[in-house]
C-alpha cells in the first residue's frame, strides 16, 4: 500500500477557487469518495460534495480525479493514485456551485430537449406491449438503458467544451434508447430535436464518453445510430 | 442555426466524400511510392500523365471530394473554435470550396492536358 497517507489536493471555492492540500490516511480498499468523506468528517467539515448510494447506482458522486471524470464511490485509490497523490476537482463543463459540487441543471435540461421522457399511446386497459427481446431495436435500447446520469460522459466530451450548447452524450444516449422503443410515439419529433447544430451531427466520434462511462455504455454508438436515423428522417420530411 | 435537413445533407456529403477520399488517398499514395521508387523524373511523370483520361478522371474526382469534404470540416472548426455561426460562415465555406475546386482542377489540367 506504500506510504501511510495520501497527498490530496481538493478544489475549494467556486470557479475562482483554488486547490487545497490535505493528508489523508491510507486504508485498505479505500475509494476516492472515502478520501473526500474523510476530509469532510475529520479535517474540514465545510467541504461540499455530493453522494448518495455509495455503490454505483445513483450517479451523484462523479468528480474529476487527476483530470479524469470518474464515479468516485467505485474508484479505488490504489488504482488511480500516482506516487501517493490525488487531485480531486468538480466535474468539468458544468458551473461550480462550491468545492466539488457542480450545478447540473444544464446537463439535465439537455435530456429534456430531445424529449427524454417516454410517451406511449396505449391506455391502462391495453394489453402489455410485446417487444421481442432479440429484436435489433430492443437490443439497441438495451445497450443504453443502464445510464445512471452521473455526468461523467458530459464532463469528458470535448464537443461540449467547444460547443456548450451541444446536447452531450448522456442526453443523446437517452434519445437513442427512446428512438428504439417500439411503444414510444414521439420518434419523429425526437429525431428532429436531436438534429441541428447542437445535436448528434456535432459529435466528432472521439469516443471519450464511451471510454469513460462507468456503466460500460457506448454513447458513441448510439449517437452514430441517431446520426443515421435523424439524417434519413430530416431528408424524408424535406421532400 | 442549421436546419435538420441542411445538417443531414452536410453530414451525408461529408461521409460520402470521406469514402471517396479514403480510396483516392490510398491510390494517390501508391502512385507516389511507385513514382519515387522507380526514380521517375518530372518529365517521366508528365509523359505518363499527359493525355491520360484515366489519370485526369481519377484526380478530377479526387479534387471534387476534397472540395466537398474540407469546407464542411472547416465550417465545424470555425463554429467550435471561433464561435462563428451565421450565414457569412456558410458563404465563406462555399467560397473556399470553389477555390479548392478551381485550384485543384487547374493542377489536374496542367499535368494531363496543358
Amino acid at each position: 500500500m506504500g506510504s501511510a497517507t495520501i497527498a490530496v489536493k481538493v478544489w475549494r471555492g467556486n470557479a475562482r477557487g483554488r486547490f487545497v492540500a490535505y493528508d489523508v490516511p491510507r486504508q485498505p480498499s479505500q475509494t476516492v469518495l472515502d478520501v473526500v468523506t474523510h476530509i469532510q468528517r475529520h479535517i474540514d467539515p465545510s467541504l461540499a460534495y455530493r453522494f448518495a448510494c455509495r455503490v454505483g447506482m445513483c450517479g451523484s458522486c462523479a468528480m474529476s480525479v487527476d483530470g479524469v471524470a470518474r464515479w468516485t464511490c467505485r474508484t479505488h485509490v490504489e488504482r488511480v493514485a500516482r506516487n501517493g497523490a490525488l487531485t480531486i476537482a468538480p466535474l468539468a463543463h458544468l458551473p461550480i456551485v462550491r468545492d466539488l459540487v457542480t450545478d447540473m441543471t444544464a446537463f439535465f435540461d439537455k435530456w429534456a430537449r430531445p424529449l427524454g421522457r417516454f410517451r406511449g399511446s396505449a391506455g391502462r386497459d391495453a394489453d402489455i406491449a410485446r417487444v421481442p427481446p432479440d429484436s435489433p431495436e430492443r437490443q439497441a435500447a438495451e445497450a443504453g438503458i443502464e445510464c445512471i446520469g452521473c455526468g461523467v460522459c458530459y464532463a469528458s466530451c470535448d464537443v461540449v467544451r467547444w460547443r456548450p450548447d451541444f446536447l452531450g452524450p448522456a442526453a443523446l444516449n437517452r434519445a437513442w434508447t427512446l428512438v428504439n422503443d417500439a411503444r414510444d410515439v414521439d420518434r419523429d419529433e425526437r429525431l428532429r430535436a436531436v438534429a441541428g447544430d447542437a445535436g448528434c451531427h456535432a459529435c466528432h466520434t472521439q469516443g471519450s464518453c464511451t471510454e469513460r462511462c462507468p456503466k460500460g455504455i457506448a454513447p458513441t454508438a448510439g449517437i452514430a445510430g441517431l446520426k443515421r436515423a435523424a439524417a434519413r428522417a430530416a431528408l424524408a420530411h424535406d421532400r | 442555426m442549421t436546419s435538420p435537413a441542411t445538417q443531414a445533407r452536410l453530414w451525408y456529403a461529408q461521409r460520402i466524400s470521406a469514402m471517396v477520399l479514403a480510396v483516392c488517398v490510398a491510390v494517390h499514395l501508391a502512385v507516389i511510392v511507385y513514382a519515387t521508387r522507380r526514380g521517375l523524373t518530372g518529365a517521366d511523370i508528365l509523359a505518363r500523365t499527359r493525355g491520360s483520361a484515366g489519370f485526369a478522371t481519377f484526380y478530377a474526382i479526387f479534387v471534387v471530394a476534397c472540395a466537398v469534404h474540407v469546407p464542411i470540416g472547416l465550417r465545424t472548426v470555425a463554429q467550435e473554435w471561433l464561435r462563428w455561426r451565421n450565414g457569412a460562415l456558410d458563404a465563406a465555406c462555399a467560397a473556399f470550396a470553389l477555390v479548392v475546386l478551381v485550384i485543384g482542377w487547374r493542377a489536374v489540367w496542367a499535368v494531363t492536358v496543358g
